[in-house]
């Protein structure tokens, strides 16, 4: 019943970071790409131009740039024995649809991992030996190391243009970084964003208390940049509309602003959009891949035959093709058995908002880009010594407000009415002095025997294939850690000379309807033993070695950072494995 | 489970009626292959539809009235900003309701519709719209059977903050409706169309945008970024401009 195309070299499912990044690496090689994308293609000038993206309702709080659930969704519980129910409307996370993927509408902070981040297991064995995990916690090294991933990190900071101030420029520390960070090969491509006011002031406070602030990494650009594809950005405006909107001003590092453009024009390549691929198709053998089968959407059915198949749709439609293609064999907890759905995590998040006196203290909040602000990281990963605490994993913490669009920053101190004439006054009162830090303390999420990813028994998607089931709750080590760092941030916003405060601390159980970040992670993770993972350490599927699967699926656990620049320095490494290693012999890169 | 396969086959009629239903709801909707140059067409884009002016398209009845009244309850007019009546919230939900959020287009609708954790989200057949043709008709009711037959929108400015303050606290019961949800429903929407850029309905003249100090639809601070605790001198813009900006009020 399906169409069938003409073969390709290459097949990319979803058209995102990943994808975007992957595309231009194999089209290089001479390959045959085609790129296959669920939803519309998205451009600046149409979809989001300065003369009506400032629209808080439509992007923001109806979603507009995101995946509707009635196409694709989720359902959830928090523990095993409780029934799933599906995912109505979107609320702790925000599915990205359409071309570029999460790099329309992402706030663009561009954090590396620590060199400990990932060989994490050995090093808290090491340091305070096994038991000091909880039993039933999962993690594991990542079967690659920092200073292997260095030079794609590199690339990626320098597709996006990425500005900052260096901590650790090849083992020397830098003063105004982030000392803690791993050693980076050259400094970034462009200096640090400015710091409005309340940023401004965090720095302070946090020095005064002996912490070394700096600036957040930004591909929110603070000057004009041209990329090495020769793609032109121009400076950040600080509009305060970036992460949930696109950027108007081709500012912010996106597969538009840094990839597209140059992609487009190479004669073998192709891109198709409104069209989801339903299945991987694999030959009888089950260890080769053929291509794929998608539907567009006047409903017309296809397939794409490919002798490459990247899987590169977002981690929890990585995991669901997967899942529903029948590759590799699905996680059993009880059994403990099977790698499909494993070591899912999420970001452990929270905030304290600090309100201050309107007299002496005036931030203009609506002043600010999306991956503004100023950081500690004290007290990430095993930065500090975790002995007497109790809890393993951390976080960056930081003034990173990225604006104060006022459905959502009209904000109150605590005990205010929630209506009336005393709301009234109190919203008029304190929305220039509040300081709303959003995800002001963004810690790890360290994975757990079971939380995973599975089909749901009951529920179905629109094609009558079941949903995927997330069974996700927050355990112990994620509370205590937060309760840690929620703490001391709320000192550095006190120290920022705050009246009041309102502490909000991430507690259990997991929550379904309060946002807490897009980072999800695992389901289909990266590794050196086939039991324990997905795929290996170049992304190639140990079941289906013409297979590649790229994004956050792969991250064993979550650290204490946001993903994307890990996300894309992983899929340039794969993509140098394909081109250096792949293409001269295919088959399995690595022996299991 | 495993052995399965034919759970994963898709007949064709299945997959017109599942990608037609979402196509509608996306504004490029239509498959296109993509080569050799960025697919861009000169003014293309989507912008926003205003709410049109004019009676209500949504609220039946007294349904509209009692809404204001609702609004200006939940942001009472003071002598330098308006409340959520005159700004215009009510308009805001009557035409949000009588669109596409109104009805859930693009939520995930299918059953079974079964009771859950809070925390696991709304589970509920029932859009906004249907929502709150039910709570506004629970609160006339029990507004009448215990206030001396009186709707809300005609008791005292005290008895509206007496019978809210139940609601709130869920003393004042609804027949057959989650009384204190769904005030906390119309306490979120009133607040939303009071702050939501003008085009929608509510905010009338900016005048919570004034009232709190927010630029609005401004795009540019490169020049007021770095200039610390200082206000920032500019009025408001909303999408459409400023009424000052037009020839019809300059005259
Ligand atoms: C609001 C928001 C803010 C964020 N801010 C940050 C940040 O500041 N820093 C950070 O590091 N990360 C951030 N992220 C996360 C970031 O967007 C993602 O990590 C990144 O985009 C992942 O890249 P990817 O290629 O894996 O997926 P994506 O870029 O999301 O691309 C996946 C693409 O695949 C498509 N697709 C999915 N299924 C199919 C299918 N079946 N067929 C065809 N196509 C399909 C999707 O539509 C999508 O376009 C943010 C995310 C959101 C939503
Ligand atoms: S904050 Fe800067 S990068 Fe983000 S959308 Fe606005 S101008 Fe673009």
């Amino acid at each position: 019943m399906a169409r069938r195309l003409p073969k390709k070299d290459v097949v990319i499912v979803g058209f995102g970071w990943t994808g975007s990044i992957m595309a231009n690496e194999l089209t290089d090689e001479g390959l045959e790409v085609i790129a296959i994308e669920r939803g519309p293609w998205r451009d600046a000038p149409t979809d989001f131009p300065p003369t009506y993206m400032q629209d808080e309702l439509r992007y923001r709080i109806r979603h507009e740039l995101f995946l509707r659930p009635d196409q694709l969704t989720f359902t959830f519980r928090n523990k095993m024995d409780q029934t799933a129910l599906p995912i109505r409307s979107w609320g702790a996370f925000m599915p990205p649809n359409g071309v570029g993927g999460g790099g329309v509408h992402w706030n663009a902070e561009m954090w590396r991992f620590l060199p400990s981040d990932f060989v994490v297991k050995t090093h808290l064995t090491e340091r305070y030996g096994a038991s000091f995990l909880p039993e039933d916690m999962t993690i594991q090294d990542w079967g690659i190391t920092y200073d292997e991933l260095e030079p794609f990190y590199d690339r990626f900071e320098y597709l996006c243009g990425t500005s900052g101030t260096a901590g650790n420029l090849r083992g020397q520390i830098m003063e105004g970084g982030n000392p803690f960070e791993g050693p980076r090969s050259r400094p970034y491509p462009t200096p640090a964003q400015a710091q409005p006011f309340s940023h401004t002031l965090f720095g302070k406070a946090a020095r005064e208390l002996g912490y070394k602030p700096f600036p957040q990494p930004s591909g929110n650009l603070s000057q004009a940049y041209t990329n090495p594809l020769g793609l032109k950005m121009g400076p950040c405006t600080y509009c305060g509309f970036c992460e949930w909107f696109g950027c108007s001003n081709y500012s912010k590092a996106s597969p538009q602003t840094t990839i597209l453009p140059y992609l487009v024009r190479k004669p073998n390549f192709t891109a198709r959009d409104n069209s989801e691929v339903i299945k991987i198709n694999v030959d009888k053998s089950g260890k080769r891949a053929t291509g794929v089968t998608f539907v567009d959407t006047s409903g017309e059915v296809w397939e794409q035959p490919a002798d490459l198949v990247i899987l590169s749709a977002y981690t929890m439609f990585n995991v669901q093709l997967l899942l529903h293609s029948q590759i590799g064999r699905p996680y059993d907890p009880v059994a403990n058995t099977g790698t499909v759905g494993r070591n899912y995590t999420h970001q452990t998040v929270s905030t304290v908002n600090g309100f201050f006196d309107p007299k002496k203290f005036n931030f203009n909040p609506f002043i600010a880009s999306g991956s503004i602000g100023m950081c500690i990281d004290e007290f990430n990963g095993d930065n500090f010594d975790h002995g007497s605490h109790g809890f393993v994993g951390g976080g960056y913490m930081g003034q990173v407000q990225t604006g104060a669009r006022p459905i959502e920053s009209a904000l109150v101190p605590p005990d205010t009415p929630k209506w009336g004439a005393a709301w009234k006054t109190a919203v008029k009162e304190n929305y220039l002095s509040t300081v709303k830090p959003g995800t002001g303390v963004h810690g790890s999420f360290y994975a757990y025997r079971d939380i995973y990813l599975d089909l749901d028994p009951t529920y179905k998607d629109r094609f009558g294939r079941p949903l995927m089931r997330i069974t996700m709750d927050l355990k112990e080590n994620e509370i205590k850690q937060n309760k840690f760092l929620t703490d001391k941030f709320a000192e550095i916003i006190k120290a920022m000379g705050a009246d009041k405060l309102a502490v909000q601390y991430r507690t259990g159980p997991y929550d379904i309807t309060t946002y807490q970040t897009t980072h999800l992670n695992g389901g289909a993770v990266m590794g050196s033993d086939p039991t324990t993972s997905v795929i290996n350490r170049y992304l190639q599927s140990w079941d289906v070695p013409n297979l590649f699967v790229l994004g956050a699926s792969a991250f064993p656990q979550n650290p204490g950072y946001n993903p994307t620049l890990t996300v894309g320095a992983l899929a340039f490494w794969a993509a140098a494995a394909i081109r250096n290693k792949y293409l001269k012999s295919p088959g399995r890169l690595v022996d299991a | 489970m495993k052995d399965n396969h034919s759970r994963f086959e898709i007949c064709r009629r299945e997959l017109l009626a599942g990608a037609a239903y979402f196509a509608l709801g996306v504004s490029r909707s239509s498959a296109t292959v993509i080569f050799d140059h960025l697919p861009w067409t000169p003014n293309a884009g989507d912008p926003p539809t205003a709410a049109t002016p004019g009676p209500w398209l949504f609220f039946a009845g007294d349904e509209g009235k009692t809404v204001e009244a609702l609004a200006d309850r939940i942001i009472p007019p003071d002598p330098e900003t308006p409340g959520g009546k005159e700004s215009g919230s009510a308009v805001f939900i009557d035409r949000q309701l009588a669109g596409p959020y109104g009805r859930q287009d693009g939520l995930y609708v299918r059953p079974p519709f079964l009771k859950g954790a809070k925390n696991q989200g709304h589970q509920s057949e029932k859009g906004p719209a249907q929502e709150y043709r039910e709570g506004l008709a629970a609160l006339d009711k029990a507004c009448k059977d215990q206030l001396g037959g009186k709707a809300f929108f005609e008791l005292s400015d005290a008895d509206k903050d007496r019978v809210l303050n139940g609601l709130e606290s869920g003393d004042f019961k609804l027949d057959g409706v989650d009384g204190r949800a769904f005030f906390e429903q119309v306490v979120k929407d009133v607040q939303m169309g009071f702050f939501a850029d003008p085009i929608y309905g509510g905010n009338r003249d900016m005048v919570a945008w004034k009232m709190i100090g927010y630029p609005g639809a401004r795009y540019n601070y490169l020049d007021w970024v770095s200039r610390h605790n200082e206000k920032f001198p500019l009025p408001p813009v909303s999408m459409t401009g400023r009424a000052e900006w037009t020839t019809r009020t300059q005259r």
